[in-house]
Parts: C-alpha cells; structure tokens; sequence
C-alpha cells in the first residue's frame, strides 16, 4: 500500500535537486558586477523613478474569486468519492446528485445575480 | 521493497523528469520556429558553434547557447524584495508540475525473465487526485513571485495569474468527473488499460469517444491552467512587461518559464492518459496485432514496449503542438472575458455534462 509511494518520494528527491540547482544557478555562475550602480536595484517602473512600495490595495473582486473557489472546490471534492461508486449505486445515487448539483446550481445563480462574477 | 526495485524506480523518476524537461526545451525552439512559420518569418537560426557547423542547426539557440547565456546572467534580487521568497517562487513554479508526471503511465508493463516493470513511476491508485493536487500547487509559484518582487507589474501579474489559475481548477476538476465516472477509478493505469479494446471491432474506444465534451473543457481548462495565450493574463506582456516575472533575471526567469512549457507538457500527457488512449495503439495487444478480420501479426514483447512507449510521447506531443497552434492563433482575452468563461460557461457545462454522463450510464447500464 504505502510501498506505492515510493516512486513518489524519489521523484520528488530528483526533481527538488534538479529544480534546486537550476534557480540557484545563476547566483552561483551568474555574473557579478563589480561597480553597483544605485538604481541596479531599483524595481522596473517603464523607466520612471519608483512610486513608493507596491503592495498597496488591490480590487475587492479578487477576494470574492478566493471565497468562491474554496466553496466550489470543496464541492467538486465531494462528487470524486461518488462518481467512483456510481455505477454502483446507479437511479438512487444520480438523483441524489441531482440533488446536489441542483442547491450547488442554486448557490451559483444566486452568486451570478448578486453580480460577485462580473467585471468591469 | 528490495534494493533493486527501489533502483528500477530511481531510473523511471530520472527517465520521467528528463523526459518532461527536454520535451519542454524542444517546445520551446518548436514554438520559436512554429510561431515564426505562422508569422512568415525565419525565427531562431544564428546560433552555431564556434562557425564550425556546416549549417544553422536553429535548435542550438535553445538547446545549448540561451540556457548557457541565461546561466552567466547576473541574479539581480530588487530593492524591497523578500529575498527568501523571491528565491522561492521560481523553484514552486517548477516543481510540482515535474513531479506530476510521476502518476502519469507512460507504457504498459516490461517483462525481463521474472521481473514485471510497471513502467509508470508510482502506480497510485488516487492518480487523478494527485495529479491535481500537485498541478495546483503551481499558483504558489505566481502568487509568491507576485509578492515577493515588490512591484507593481509584478503583483499585478500575481494576483491576475492566481484568480484565473484557482477559477478554472474547478471546471478542470469537474471535467474530469466525467471520466471517473465512466472508468469508475482515479487510478491512472487502469485507466489506461481501460481503452485498450474497440467499439465495434474498428473504432479505438478511447476516452473522447466517452467524453467530447469533458475533454474541451479539460483543454480550455488546461490552457487556462498553463497561462498561456489566449489566457496569457498574468504575464501579458504588452500591458504588464512580463507579470509575475518582470523583476526575476538569469536562471530564475528561465525556470518561469520554463514551467509555463512543462505546464503544456502535463496537460498533454493528461488529456492522453485520460482522452486518447494513453500509450495504447490501436489493434496492439500483449502478444501483437489483432487486426479486424481475424489477421494476427505476433510481435517480441520488447518491440511492443518500445512502440507503446513511442505511441505515448507522439500523441503528447502532437497535443502540445496543438497547444502552440492555439497560442499563436488566438488574439488575448480580456480579463473579464477569462473569468466569464471560467465561471459562467465552463462550470455549468461541466455540470452538465456530469449529470448527462450520469444518465448514459444508467440508461446504458
């Protein structure tokens, strides 16, 4: 059981040196240079002197998406267990979903209607 | 667990990896030279090695002298910037795409006198929920570039990338219920195995001829996924320089994007796996063809390995160049348009097309 796992652990051992070695290798290869100028450091702003710190606000709509993506994914996460079963349980099991998907539907019309899922 | 097998799984993981990074090398000199084909220009053919070679060989330019070129680059970390995020963001875009591929079959099984090789990395019996799990991990990559940059551009670049990135999971992970619910398993390999026989004697009965559907969404899903265009927000290089991006130099930037093309290669090798018959070739079995009609040509074991496996990486890599064709034909959406179409039409229709399935099978039985 846990023996499938294996392969996983490896790849996961290959992939983080590989990975590793490949973003560090700049700092390690990469050229240095040896007169810093002041402005070598500075964020990019299309040339413009920069215009203070950049985590300022950001639009509340953004957030919506996070609140509404943990809704939805929890969701999806509970049909997995179902559609493995469902030739199974078969007419009992689809109208259960029915009727699942139906408040699921509910609660995606009422968040279209409140306007969460426009843009503008 | 013997020390052998522990090996025989070593091999397959670097097998695995390596596979992934130079099918996303090579993608990326395919897509200077298919972009520049769709353009009407020459595209990548000056590198050459020190004059010697009889001609351009285009490839050189990424196979050997940018990875090089970006390697010798200063690595400039901004002013402001937090220095063990900025560090970290590049390695969360890599990683869990690379290792996804660990679920993924890439052939059926390699029989050497008593020892069977599964010729998968791990064969999991919750495939699918891995390979989620792990494809989703990627948004860390953008969210902690955004961040931890320290500008505009960049956390602009960010915050698009995640949104968009977290919408369409969720039509994603819908679509592939769908396909659960016909295979009946999350695990991979049977999945796999699942697509070997033929509808009627002729037709393949691979996972599109279930699923059309599901598989639209699960590419538009997975385009989306990727960042690239017409969903190409986060970066969006016109209006955001290079999104979450734009303050990373050297190898760092290389490994974003470098991700971008992995990506690809992963929804590839997913839509294979799971809509177009994994490393199955039609009328091959264990011991041959079997052609309609009742003609059997009998093959070695190994001759049959080596064709499953190449059956495998043709088919995902005709699916990425699918996916280059897409990316230089579309014009870039606007955001509300990406996130209309993530939310307003692919997860009612992915919905529905659960609850349609759920009804074939029970009236199919």
């Amino acid at each position: 059981m846990l023996s499938q796992y294996i392969g996983v652990v490896i790849t996961f051992a290959l992939g983080a040196v590989i990975v590793l070695g490949m973003v560090s290798g700049s700092m390690i290869f990469g050229a240095r240079s040896t007169s810093r100028r002041a402005d070598k450091d500075e964020v990019f702003e299309c040339g413009n002197p920069s215009s203070g710190p950049a985590r300022g606000r950001f639009s509340v709509h953004f957030y919506l998406v996070a609140i509404l993506f943990i809704v939805f994914d929890v969701e999806v996460v509970f049909m997995y267990p179902w559609a493995i079963v469902f030739r199974q349980l078969g007419v009992p099991g689809l109208v259960e979903m029915l009727t699942f998907v139906a408040i699921l539907g509910f609660g995606l019309a009422y968040v279209w209607k409140r306007g969460a899922l426009a843009w503008d | 667990m013997g020390l052998i097998e522990v090996g025989i799984a070593g091999v397959k993981a670097l097998a695995v990896l390596l596979m992934v990074l130079n099918l996303s090398a090579i993608l990326l000199w395919v897509e200077r030279k298919g972009s520049a084909l769709i353009q009407d220009r020459i595209g990548a053919n000056r590198a050459n090695i020190l004059g010697i070679m009889p001609f351009n060989l285009g490839f050189i330019n990424t196979l050997i002298a940018d990875p090089l070129k970006l390697l010798t680059k200063e690595d400039v970390v901004p002013k402001g910037a937090d220095k063990f995020l900025h560090f970290l963001a590049p390695f969360m875009a890599v990683f869990p795409v690379l290792v996804t591929f660990a679920a993924v079959p890439f052939g059926d099984q390699l029989v050497i006198g008593d020892t069977v090789i599964n010729l998968q990395v791990a064969d999991l019996d919750i495939g699918i929920l891995y390979v989620l799990a792990m494809s989703s991990l990627a948004v860390y990559g953008v969210v902690l570039g955004g961040w931890a940059s320290n500008s505009r551009w960049s956390l602009l670049g960010g915050i698009r990338g995640s949104a968009q990135m977290i919408s369409y999971e969720i039509a994603m992970g819908l679509a592939l219920i769908g396909v659960i619910m016909t295979f009946g398993t999350l695990d991979l390999q049977a999945i796999a195995r699942a697509q070997g026989h033929h509808f009627f004697g002729v037709i393949p009965a691979w996972g599109i001829i279930y699923q059309p559907l599901g598989f639209l969404i699960f590419l538009i899903a997975g385009i989306a996924e990727s960042k690239r265009v017409p969903f190409d927000l986060p970066e969006g290089e016109s209006e955001l320089i290079s999104g979450y991006f734009t303050e990373y130099s050297g190898m760092k930037q290389a490994a974003f994007m470098l991700s971008d093309f992995a990506e690809s290669v992963v929804v590839a090798g997913l839509a294979t796996t799971l809509f177009f018959g994994a490393w199955q070739v039609p009328f091959l079995f264990r011991d041959g063809f079997h052609f309609p009609g009742g003609a059997i040509v009998a093959l070695p074991h190994l001759l049959i390995v080596v064709m499953q496996i190449l059956s495998f990486t043709i088919k995902v890599f005709v699916l990425c160049l699918f996916q280059i064709l897409v990316r230089w034909t579309l014009p870039r959406y606007r955001y509300d348009q990406v996130m209309d179409l993530g939310w307003k039409y692919l997860l009612p229709l992915a919905l529905a097309n659960m609850l349609v399935t759920g009804v074939a099978i029970v009236l199919l039985g």
